[in-house]
């Protein structure tokens, strides 16, 4: 069975501090992280290899620093990884990301199980999951929070959430899945893993070794462009109530009375 | 990547006042980029008055040659099990504007199993036409038949701007169309409108992790797509004698397989008023302190009839459960009025709160970015106003 983990680095959301008075996000201190649900996609993939053997591949496009999260995948379980990285991959869309990982996957190995987190908490688009099977040209299952291995039919069984419920589905493999949190909850490094992670040789993958078409990478490969960034401004009829403790309460309660809501 | 011309550049510094990256700097009268830290959002290419920052994008080799070709505003009416998803409603409504803008039709794409009545549904609430796909297999829902067919019938018909909620479905089959159709989608937008120079849709979300909105266009592709976050756009009122057209359309036979088989669908309730639909909501946030107080925000929520949410900090501390969140990562709420209770205010949730009519803002820290966008501000200790506001709404309604 051959299973691919896509996992993401991003900035630790505790360590992001906005400069409100600049408008900019302050770099300085921030530190990296494996995105929160690409660890449960881990477990995912670690206990379906459990099941049904084989090997867990990690892929993760990003700078060079981005071995740090393959180490610290493969502390945790995972077999063997990739950091696809280049300058040409910089600046892409989710439509050039999904692009740039297929070609990496595909030089991997045509992959039986492949497993994402539900979304990145930096990007939070949760598109790269979706558009990455139609390109390795498999079915996809998104936001899985129960999964069950019919292997005898070759197939998962798969609980997939939505806002009314949830779907119970199967499917054949090949299957990419998107997972919840809920899922699972993620195993601790061993200190064999630990010591593998710190030994394991992980390569970096440029346009040359995924052979990558020029202009479908990238900014040149992304259909979409920002035009403008900015802090959220907001149009409030600000009124601090002052006073003692009592008399803010006081004021609060006639406003809210006079504004009909209790 | 990002280049500085530097015969051109008069060092006038607008370029490093506008990145919100700090990855452009004047230094000795011209602008030097910090090439590690340029996300390439392109923002100061556009601020530079002297035309000095190129970003080097390469060639497009997919780039449509046929943008003109393109026409009309799409929305896709979400149902399940024959009801209209609200979402539906609010994209109608918002969309209604963008295609009055654009001088085209509104059409409302409707995928279902003997969902016909619900194309009434559509066409009094602001479609101009409806496209009906009525065949069993839409009964359930998988990401192949759905999104094949939606593919299918962009191909055919080519609309410039394809919008969907971005609800668990909205998100799950769209990036399906917009991969099959290599065009640009933006996920989980709050606000969009039409760039009148060239009939663009600019598609405006909140990015890095929301922290910053972005706003983002699909110059060079068709359609252009987005998700559009639920309980952001107001719906609009039905009208009484709708003229809109509803056609019936054949799909061929091989877009209705699905490798993905549904064996069941289960409909579960929530408990307690939920957050997405409740008329107060009592937020509580990091300035709570501890689990232990957040017994101050239930006692109030239990008196007011109110939902309980919680600022990102709040469910990272496990205070409150994760579906309690509002924010980015969390719900959107519309509630007509919001009381945050040691809640920051850090832009990735207050951008969940937008649509609150009267926001309270109650933190002992006068510097919370709350109180910027409250209607009313108390600065003060939760532990002392929480119970304060208990014991008045108490003696308003004679309970003590």
């Amino acid at each position: 069975m051959n299973i691919v983990v896509c996992i993401k680095q991003v900035p630790d959301a505790k360590t992001v501090k906005f400069d409100q008075e600049k408008g900019t996000l302050v770099r300085e201190g921030v530190e990296s992280v494996i995105n929160p649900f690409d660890y449960n996609a881990i477990e995912a993939a670690l206990e379906l290899r459990e099941a049904l053997g084989g090997q867990v591949s990690a892929v993760t496009m990003g700078p060079p620093q981005a071995q740090e999260a393959i180490r610290e995948a493969i502390s945790l379980g995972v077999d063997k990884g990739v950091v696809v990285s280049d300058r040409a991959f910089a600046g892409s869309d989710t439509l050039a990301t999904t692009y740039t990982l297929a070609k990496a996957i595909e030089k991997l190995g045509s992959p039986d199980i492949v497993i994402c987190g539900k979304q990145a908490i930096d990007g939070d688009t949760g598109q790269v999951g979706p558009g990455l099977a139609v390109r390795l040209g498999i079915p996809y299952v998104t936001c899985v929070n129960g999964m069950e291995i019919l292997k005898e039919r070759n197939s998962l069984r798969l609980k997939r959430m939505c806002e009314q419920g949830y779907d119970i589905v199967e499917v054949e493999i090949p299957v990419l899945i998107t997972v919840l949190a809920t899922l699972n909850t993620p195993r601790v490094p061993s200190l064999k893993g630990k010591m593998r992670a710190r030994k394991a040789d992980i390569p970096l993958w440029g346009v040359a070794e995924i052979e990558a078409e020029s202009g479908k990478t990238g900014l040149a490969g992304s259909p979409t462009q920002v035009v403008s960034t900015s802090v959220p401004t907001f149009d409030a009829k600000r009124e601090m109530l002052e006073g003692e403790p009592e008399e803010q309460v006081d004021a609060l309660i006639t406003r809210l009375k006079e504004a009909g809501v209790i | 990547m990002l280049e500085v011309n530097v015969d051109r550049c008069i060092g006038c510094g607008e370029c490093e006042e506008v990145c919100s990256f700090g990855a452009i700097a004047v230094n000795h009268d011209i602008a030097v980029v910090d090439q590690d830290s340029c996300t390439m959002c392109g923002t100061c290419v556009d601020t530079c008055p002297e035309d000095a920052l190129t970003l080097e994008r390469g060639d497009d080799t997919r780039k449509a040659s046929d943008l003109d070709a393109w026409r009309g505003v799409w929305v896709v009416a979400e149902q399940r099990n024959g009801e209209l998803a609200t979402v539906t409603y609010e994209l109608l409504g918002k969309a209604r504007g963008l295609a009055d803008d654009l001088g085209e039709p509104l059409t409302a794409i409707l995928m279902g199993h003997e969902i016909g009545e619900r194309a009434t549904d559509l066409a009094s609430h602001g479609a101009d036409r409806v496209l009906v796909v009525d065949y069993p297999a839409f009964a359930t829902f998988t990401d192949e038949v759905f999104g094949n067919t939606l593919a299918y019938l962009a191909r055919q018909e080519r609309p410039e701007i394809i919008l969907a909620g971005a609800t668990s479905m909205g998100r799950s089959f769209i990036p399906r169309v917009a991969t099959v159709l290599e065009t640009g989608l933006t996920a989980d937008c709050t606000e969009l409108s039409i760039r009148k120079e060239d009939r663009a849709l600019l598609q405006t979300r909140p990015a890095f992790g929301g922290n910053l909105m972005a706003t983002i266009v699909c110059p060079n592709h068709r359609p252009q797509m987005a998700t559009v976050r639920p309980h952001v756009f107001k719906a609009q009122p039905a009208t009484t004698s709708p003229t809109a057209e509803i056609i019936n359309v054949n799909i061929p036979e091989e877009l209705l397989k699905s490798k993905v088989k549904v064996i069941e669908s289960v409909q579960e309730q929530a408990e307690g008023p939920g957050l997405t639909d409740a008329e107060i909501i009592i937020t509580a946030g990091r300035g709570m302190e501890n689990k232990k107080n957040i017994a101050l925000v239930e006692e109030l929520a239990e008196l007011m009839g109110a939902a309980i949410g919680a600022s990102r900090a709040a469910t990272d501390a496990g205070w409150l459960p994760e579906r309690a969140q509002i924010g980015q990562t969390g719900v959107t709420v519309s509630p007509k009025l919001y009381i945050g209770c040691g809640v920051s205010g850090a832009i990735q949730h207050i951008v969940g709160i937008q649509g609150a009519e009267i926001i309270v803002a109650i933190n002992k820290d006068p510097d919370a970015p709350l109180f910027n966008l409250a209607t009313y501000g108390i600065v003060g200790d939760v532990k002392v106003i929480l119970p304060l506001l208990v014991k008045r709404i108490k003696r308003e309604r004679g309970i003590a």
